[in-house]
């Protein structure tokens, strides 16, 4: 055994390695360099091209479209979650016609584009127009603006049914059994063991379906509902003028990253008790 | 004519040879004669069937487009340069955020006004119009490369760096790290995600319609409205996307199968 005769005296830190321009450093300045040129052409082009006029004729529409894109998929994301619960469930359910019919509904509307599904829902009805008109359902169906609310409302269920039933499915075993072994009852164990642990697994892939909403609602601009995508189109038909364009992608940018980053608080305080 | 024109002709036949619509041996020649969807001048099975491949050229056309943005900017996201990082998510943010169809759109005018501003520069009278296919191409390149860069770079978080410690521990160029220790390995981890963006990348393609180019969707609809059979020619539309979509899963547990074979089991 070898016993230390003498101490190693305190050695100073090793140099801080000192600052050298690599290639990549370079390329990297010259990127994040060409992403602020264009920031700051993009502000200057706009404060140049600021006009009045079209400011106080568009900004107002601008605003309406803003609302009605946030009220479509406001409400078509609610309906969404009521309509999921059920599909959740039949796709989960042991009964195999019960699972099949959930898989197919699932299946459909999340293989297909929701572009097609809008204009099966809104153009394609049309074909039974008599058939509703004797239902008494074509009032719902004349409208753009419910069609694209119905459509959204299958869609988004569908997205959200498997959210759902994969958080579901996410909690293990054992706390069914601890349940079972409390207990408690079915309805219990669901809502006060597994839903509670579901739910915070669910919480990010539901964000994100939020925003894949937000923007996929852009698409209703062209069965003639004026959201945000659709006042944007109609200001750029009359006055030609990109600058439109620019402002539309500066609201749903600014929509996007505030949604994500107050989901990202919301999940942070929620799973504040899963830190470690 | 053209050589290349004949030898384009030529291919052309070849491959309609082997159409699995109107082809000698497709599928819509057992319809009866004068039905919606028969090839030929009497039904919309033949433009129906080019919409088709458009939608698959178009999907196509972007993925390595896309797949090799997406590595580099995730290459980008994995260094410690500030500036580097800074740049590829500014990238993934703006491309992540906005909506397809804005993108698509903003791609499509600005690239009009942009070259036409080019070429009045250079004297010529007028600019050029933008084919819808190039314009579509490269807006969804952008999309997909931005969502492909979240899926690589979290790949790359997923291998352990005892990996680049061993293969430096061997001697290792880095470009030679990369390309046999830790490519092979993001491929791994990667293609679950990537065979995601790959379904979304399909749907996507049905936005490029409203630009004009004859997609599945665009050419459906035409028929749709000449023959006011609607419902009938969109369900149709939904099913050929259907069908794509399950090809693909189908090619991709086979792709993932073959990968998963070759690696190791943690």
């Amino acid at each position: 055994m070898s016993i230390a005769n003498d101490l190693i005296p305190p050695q100073p830190p090793p140099p801080v390695e000192a600052f050298r321009w690599s290639g990549l450093r370079i390329l990297g300045a010259v990127l994040l360099g060409l992403w602020i040129a264009a920031g700051i052409a993009l502000v200057l082009w706009l404060v140049d091209a600021w006009d009045i006029d079209k400011v106080a004729t568009y900004g107002p529409k601008f605003l309406s479209g803003l609302g009605v894109t946030l009220t479509l998929v406001a409400i078509s994301i609610s309906l969404g979650a009521l309509l999921s619960v059920p599909v959740a469930f039949g796709r989960m359910s042991s009964n195999r016609f019960l699972s099949s019919i959930a898989y197919g509904y699932v299946y459909f509307f999340r293989g297909t584009p929701l572009i097609a599904q809008l204009f099966l829902i809104y153009y394609g009805f049309g074909s039974f127009r008599h058939e509703l008109e004797a239902v008494g359902l074509w009032v719902f169906f004349r409208d753009a603006w419910n069609c694209a609310l119905f459509a959204f409302t299958l869609n988004t269920a569908a997205y959200q049914a498997e959210i759902l039933r994969g958080a579901i499915e996410s909690v293990p075993r054992g706390q069914h059994e601890g349940a079972a072994a409390l207990g408690l009852t079915r309805f219990q164990t669901f809502h006060r063991i597994i839903l509670p642990q579901a739910m915070i697994v669910a919480l990010r892939p539901y964000g994100n379906e939020i925003i894949l909403m937000i923007k996929g609602s852009a698409i209703v601009a062209i069965v003639t509902v004026f959201d945000l995508m659709g006042e944007t189109r109609r200001a750029y038909s009359r006055t030609f003028d990109f600058q439109t364009y620019i402002w539309a992608a500066v609201f749903y940018l600014i929509i996007v990253e505030t949604l994500r980053n107050i989901w990202e608080k919301l999940e942070q305080r929620l799973t504040r008790h899963l830190k470690r | 004519m053209e050589p290349t024109a004949t030898l384009g002709a030529q291919l052309y036949a070849f491959v309609s040879l082997f159409d699995p619509f109107c082809g000698p041996v497709g599928v819509l020649n057992l319809l009866p004669e004068g039905s919606l969807l028969s090839c030929g001048d009497t039904g919309w099975g033949d433009e129906v069937a080019r919409g088709f491949f458009v939608t698959i050229t178009l999907a196509l056309c972007t993925l390595p487009i896309g797949l090799i943005i997406g590595l580099f900017l995730a290459l980008a996201k994995q260094t410690e340069i500030r500036s580097l990082r800074a740049a590829a998510d500014i990238y993934t943010t703006i491309f992540r955020g906005l909506p397809e169809l804005l993108t698509i759109f903003m791609i499509y005018f600005g690239l009009q006004i942009a070259v036409r501003e080019v070429a009045i520069a250079l004297g010529f009278e007028r600019g050029f119009d933008i084919n819808s296919f190039v314009a579509g191409t490269i807006a969804l390149s952008l999309v997909f490369s931005a969502y492909a860069s979240e899926v690589l770079s979290s790949a790359f978080k997923a291998i352990p760096k005892g990996q680049y410690e061993g293969a430096h521990a061997l001697g290792l160029r880095p470009g030679k790290t990369m390309r046999l220790v830790i490519l092979p390995q993001l491929v791994r981890i990667a293609l679950p995600g990537l065979g995601n963006l790959w379904m979304i990348l399909i749907k996507d393609t049905a936005l490029i319609s409203v630009i004009g180019l004859g997609d599945t969707l665009r050419q459906t609809g035409i028929a749709a409205k000449v023959t006011k059979e609607a419902f009938f020619f969109y369900s149709i539309a939904c099913l050929l996307f259907l069908a794509l979509a399950m090809a693909s899963s189908v090619v991709f547990s086979k792709i993932e199968t073959r990968v998963r074979r070759s690696g190791v089991s943690r």
